[in-house]
């Protein structure tokens, strides 16, 4: 047995050090919401396979107070992850050309809102009226 | 024997995951979560019979299929990935198993339950 007892540098609270490591704690934090969220559409789709009482229960259940809260925080966190994803998929992905010169980093970002933009409403367009 | 290593499949589904995550789920929390709840749109949205259409379609049981899965593949890899950061060091295999299981659970049950309906 090893009477050692090498130092270990505490880690806690590590990241409310700088407001860089907060806002990359706050962009991995979005994925608990996103995985809640998965998890709740997934009970969704268990619940539409057992049919209609077993749906609309499904839906009730969304009315609650707390559910509307973690959803209204969800979106948050929603809307975070897209943010800092546009932000962040040009640098990981091969460059890419356009008359032989390199696209600007602002505009691949300012082309994947638009992109966003544009999906958003053919979803709520389809979901809404379709 | 060379080990090859798991992480471009799993890199590939945290990637299409979070592209999924971006370009939709706001969306889909708006309506499920906040519209259809509140009354801000109609019931009908979200009836079952317009659901259960939806999913019996080859297009709907892919649609439904890619936004519950992939995101769950992108929440697993950036949790595990996230152990490392709140000084959480042993135990890789055990969270890979979890995390990745959850994952996979997540996307054969649906896959399973879409083929029925």
């Amino acid at each position: 047995m090893s009477t050692r007892k090498p130092y270990v540098r505490p880690m806690a609270g590590w990241w409310l050090k700088n407001p860089v490591y907060i806002r990359y704690i706050l962009r991995e934090s979005t994925a608990v919401f996103v995985g809640i969220y998965a998890v709740i559409l997934l009970i969704g789709l268990i619940r539409l396979s057992s049919g209609e009482a077993a749906w609309n229960g499904w839906l009730e259940a969304m009315r609650g107070p707390g559910a509307i809260l973690f959803h209204c925080v969800a979106l948050g966190a929603a809307v975070y992850h897209a943010i800092t994803w546009f932000a962040v998929a040009p640098k990981v992905m091969p460059p890419l050309y356009f008359k032989g010169e390199k696209v600007p980093l602002e505009k691949l970002v300012t082309g994947q809102y638009i992109l966003a933009g544009v999906i958003y409403l053919v979803l709520l367009g389809l979901i809404l009226w379709s | 024997m060379h080990k090859r290593s798991n992480e471009p499949i799993v890199w590939s589904l945290f990637g299409a995951g979070g592209v999924v995550v971006a370009y939709s789920m706001p969306v889909f929390i708006l309506i499920t979560g906040i519209a259809a709840p509140l009354g801000i749109v109609s019931v009908d949205v979200l009836a079952y019979d317009r659901l259960a259409g939806f999913a019996a379609g080859w297009f709907g049981k892919l649609f439904l299929l890619v936004i519950i899965s992939l995101p769950l593949w992108q929440s697993a890899h950036r949790m595990f990935l996230s152990l490392h950061d709140f000084g959480v060091t042993g135990g890789e295999v055990f969270f890979r198993v979890v995390l990745y299981g959850a994952a996979l659970w997540g996307t054969l049950l649906p896959l399973y339950l879409l083929i029925g309906m």
